[in-house]
Order: C-alpha cells, then sequence, then structure tokens
C-alpha cells in the first residue's frame, strides 16, 4: 500500500518538473471543445443539445494524450523492470501510476469542464451533473487507458494504436456520462445514469490493475 | 413455391438490389477470403522452398 | 491422465495438428456446402413472402447469421487466446490469430447487409438500432486486436497481449451492449428495431439456423486452413517443416 502512494507521490513529481505536458492536454480540451461551435454555430439551443456529448468525447480525446505517459517513460530509462522485479507486487505500483495519472489528466477536465460548459449555454444544475459525471467517469478512462498503455508498450505506432484499442471501451463511459447530463436537462434525473457510472468505476477499479499489470509483465518478457 | 418465373425470381418483388446486395456481397467475402488464404499459403511455401534450396546449396558448397 | 486424453494431447503440438487440420479441412467444405444448400433453398422457395416487408426481408438469413457468427467467433478468439496464455500453448494462440480475421469480416458483412437492409426498409443507409451500433464497435475490437498482433514483432508477445485484449474486450462486449441498449432507447427516433419481425414464421427461424449452421462449418473450415498457414509461418526454422512434402517437392 505504501508502495501505491510512493509510487503516486513519484510519478506527480515527474509530472511536475515538466508542467507542460499536463497543460498541453488541459489546452487540447479547451481548444478541441470551442471547435465544435465554431464548426456548428453559435445557436445556443443548438449547443445545448451537443454540449453533454461534446464535453465528455473532448475529455475523452484528452485523456487519451497522456496515456502514454504513463508507463513509456520508466519503461525507456528501465525504471519499470526494476519494479517489476522488486519485492513489492507490481499491481500497487500500477494503481499508484493510475492514480497520479488520474490526478494529473482526469481532475484537471473535471475542473474546467463548468468553464467549457457556459461556453455551451449549460444551466449551473446540469454543470454540476456535469462536474459529478467526470469525477466517476474520468478514473475509469484513466484505469481502462492503462491496460491500453500497457499493451502498446515500446511498440511501434503506439499512440494511434492505443487509441483504436481504447475507444471502444470508453463507449459506456461516454454513453452513461453524456447520458447523465442529456437526461437531467430533459428533466428525467441523472441517477440512473450516475449510478451506472458509479458501477462502472468499481468494476474497473477491480478488474483494471489486474489487466494492467498482466499485460506490463508480457511487455517487460 | 413463391416464383412464377426466373425474372420474378431476380426481381425480387422490387428488392432486387438489396437483396442481391446482400447475397452478393456475402457471396464474393466467402470466395475471396479462402483465395486469400490459399495466396497466404502458397506464398510461404515458395519461401519456404527457396530457404530449403540455399541452405542445400551452402551445405553442399560452403 | 488416461491413454485416450494423452492421445488428443499430441494434437496440440503444431507439428501434429498440421497434418490433421489438413484432414479436416474438405469435411467441413462438404458440410458448409450442404448447409448452405438446405438453408438457401429455405431462404428462398420455402419461406414465404412477408406482410409488410416483402422479398427485402430474405435479407434476414444472412443478416442474423452473419450477426451471431461474428460475435460467436469473438468468444471463441478470446477462449483460445486465454488457452494459449494460460498453458503457453503456441497453437491456441495461432488459433486465435486464424479466427479474428473471418470474425471481423463476418462483423463487416453483418453491417453491410445490416445497412442493405434498412434502406429499403427504414429509408436510411445507417440507422443507430442497438444491434448494429454494437456490431459496429464489436467491428472496432476486432480491429483493434488484429492491429495490436500486427504492430508486435515478437510472435509470443504478440500472442500474449492480444489473449489479454481479447479477454477485456469479452468482458465489455456485454456492457457495451447493455450501455448502447441503454442509449437507444432512450433516444428513440424511430421506434422500430431492424432485427424484430412481428411473428416469425417456423421456415424462418429454420432458414436462420441453417444458414448460421452453413457459416459456422465455413467458419472451421477457413480457420483450419489459415491456422496451416500460420503454424508454416511460424514454425519456419523446424526441422518437421523443412521436411514436408510440399516444401522438399
Amino acid at each position: 500500500m505504501n508502495a501505491m502512494w510512493a509510487t503516486l507521490r513519484r510519478d506527480l513529481l515527474v509530472v511536475m518538473r515538466r508542467k507542460s505536458e499536463v497543460l498541453t492536454a488541459l489546452f487540447f480540451f479547451v481548444i478541441v471543445c470551442s471547435l465544435f461551435p465554431l464548426g456548428i454555430g453559435p445557436e445556443p439551443g443548438l449547443l445545448r443539445k451537443i454540449a453533454p456529448g461534446v464535453l465528455w468525447v473532448c475529455a475523452l480525446l484528452a485523456t487519451m494524450l497522456g496515456l502514454q505517459r504513463m508507463f513509456a517513460a520508466d519503461h525507456a530509462d528501465g525504471t519499470l523492470e526494476q519494479m517489476a522485479i522488486s519485492p513489492t507486487a507490481l499491481v500497487w505500483l500500477v494503481v499508484g501510476k493510475i492514480g497520479a495519472h488520474w490526478l494529473v489528466s482526469g481532475l484537471p477536465l473535471v475542473l474546467m469542464a463548468p468553464v467549457l460548459g457556459l461556453q455551451f449555454d449549460l444551466d449551473a444544475e446540469a454543470l454540476g451533473v456535469l462536474m459529478l459525471a467526470l469525477l466517476l467517469g474520468t478514473p475509469v478512462l484513466s484505469l481502462i487507458g492503462a491496460i491500453g498503455a500497457a499493451l502498446t508498450l515500446g511498440v511501434r505506432g503506439g499512440g494511434v494504436l492505443l487509441s483504436l484499442l481504447v475507444l471502444p471501451l470508453y463507449i459506456p463511459v461516454l454513453i452513461f456520462g453524456a447520458g447523465a447530463v442529456e437526461s437531467h436537462i430533459a428533466g428525467l434525473g441523472a441517477g440512473g445514469h450516475l449510478s451506472l457510472l458509479a458501477a462502472l468505476l468499481v468494476l474497473a477499479v477491480f478488474f483494471a490493475p489486474w489487466a494492467a499489470t498482466a499485460a506490463l509483465r508480457i511487455a517487460l518478457e | 413455391m413463391n416464383w412464377h418465373s426466373a425474372s420474378e425470381f431476380f426481381a425480387m418483388g422490387g428488392y432486387a438490389l438489396y437483396v442481391w446486395g446482400s447475397f452478393g456481397a456475402c457471396a464474393l467475402a466467402f470466395l475471396a477470403e479462402p483465395l486469400l488464404i490459399r495466396q497466404r499459403h502458397k506464398q510461404i511455401v515458395r519461401t519456404l522452398r527457396r530457404q530449403t534450396a540455399a541452405e542445400k546449396l551452402e551445405m553442399e558448397h560452403p | 491422465m488416461t491413454k485416450q486424453q494423452k492421445k488428443w494431447f499430441k494434437f496440440a503440438s503444431p507439428q501434429a495438428f498440421y497434418p490433421l487440420a489438413g484432414k479436416l479441412i474438405p469435411i467441413f467444405w462438404v458440410l458448409t456446402a450442404m448447409f448452405g444448400a438446405v438453408g438457401l433453398w429455405l431462404s428462398f422457395f420455402v419461406a414465404p413472402t412477408d406482410a409488410t416487408q416483402g422479398e427485402g426481408y430474405r435479407i434476414i438469413f444472412v443478416h442474423v447469421p452473419t450477426s451471431w457468427m461474428s460475435m460467436f467467433i469473438y468468444l471463441v478468439m478470446a477462449g483460445w487466446a486465454a488457452v494459449g496464455l494460460s498453458f503457453n500453448a503456441r497453437l491456441s494462440s495461432m488459433m486465435a490469430q486464424s479466427l479474428a480475421p473471418t470474425g471481423a469480416l463476418m462483423a463487416f458483412l453483418s453491417l453491410w447487409t445490416g445497412a442493405f437492409w434498412g434502406k429499403p426498409m427504414w429509408g436510411t443507409w445507417w440507422v443507430w438500432d442497438a444491434r448494429l451500433t454494437s456490431e459496429l464497435i464489436l467491428f472496432f475490437l476486432y480491429l483493434g486486436f488484429m492491429s495490436l498482433q500486427a504492430s508486435i514483432d515478437d510472435p509470443r508477445r504478440a500472442d500474449k497481449a492480444g489473449a489479454i485484449l481479447a479477454l477485456v474486450g469479452v468482458v465489455n462486449v456485454p456492457i457495451i451492449y447493455f450501455s448502447v441498449t441503454w442509449w437507444n432507447t432512450l433516444h428513440q427516433g424511430a421506434s422500430v428495431s431492424l432485427t424484430k419481425s412481428p411473428s416469425m414464421a417456423m421456415t424462418m427461424l429454420w432458414g436462420m439456423l441453417l444458414m448460421a449452421m452453413c457459416l459456422w462449418m465455413y467458419s472451421i473450415a477457413v480457420g483450419l486452413t489459415r491456422v496451416r498457414a500460420i503454424i508454416l509461418e511460424r514454425e519456419a526454422h523446424t526441422e518437421w517443416v523443412k521436411q514436408l512434402q510440399e516444401v522438399k517437392a
């Protein structure tokens, strides 16, 4: 367990030394979200309709940008192998890395979303639902993304391949996450969707670290 | 019997494009796939023959 | 382990399986032809014209079987991949590798026939029907599996990585199907489902089943044929391959 926190702290420290990486993903999120009104037109009714879907898709894409970072740097300089042969179970180190990834890639999206939601003329309550949905969903994205990152470690064409592998698996999160905001706006309440998101989170927390660890071991062989 | 003539059969009650477009695509696919595999098999055998021939030559004239 | 069981285990080696597969393939082609002949006869000459959809509904006799096969092959593929991963069995992983393209093809044909069915019936080439959308995602999962294996140079690493991906996919397919169904019912535009018929005449059901059997036999035939090519490719350095009749000739 201590190893998990230690890994998390270490990864955060490493990221802090290269803040630009974090900020670029965030800027990507902002810019891509802004592209949609520019492409579709400023009509508030239409924007309000597409907002949940657009914001979620942008969150997915922004998360994916940072996925490679999870293992690639440590793999390149041999740290990952040291982690694998250390006495601590590798799975805790992986969980620490996933946690660090979420803190750096997912949480900023959660905090940024209300600002962007205003661009789409979402009201305060809808923004609240959006934040909660992102809060539940972005960890799932990091967890599933870790599996993809481990599978494509050191593989040529890794980044694009990673997207191809991971995006289909992200679809349920997208559906329930955007659906939560949409059904709130429609007056049906977001409870159902949010519960399903929470269920996905629990499933992911229990299974993804093991799958990612297994994939890492295969990559390190 | 559903069809009273061959032309009726091919016309498929007006849905010819869709029915034959579907069955046709499947037929095409199920013909193409085995052929492509046969090509793949032939290619690997060709490569293997070349390899064994080269090895044989090397052994005879080291 | 009994002698009987031991006898079967020897076929777990590529060397023993290669000739066995070679002998089995013609049998499955014959079965394919038989089921196909009866299935097609039922589809076109026995099944009656539909009241609402006319002759166009006959697409169901390829659409449903290809859908079923795309899902079934994915399960079998994941199963073999899992066996290859747990028992470190090369041949099982080769079998998974062999099934993937056929499964992807079935998924593609399911989408194609679905579109060709949707156009005359509902007016558009694509409908975001829950089943079709799930089929599309399944197609992506197949593509991902094949791309991952193609990108990794070391064959054993490719086998194992593919196995993890296939297993993650298997767990996700029900989740994806559930989420897409949920999504579809909430966004009910046209409240019609492509694959729901008012009442399924027995002949229609039999037609679909026989065509599905035909495609199943086909998939096995093609899977065995492809795995033979894969065995030759991956075992090229071994003595037994060099001694094969077709290589020496």
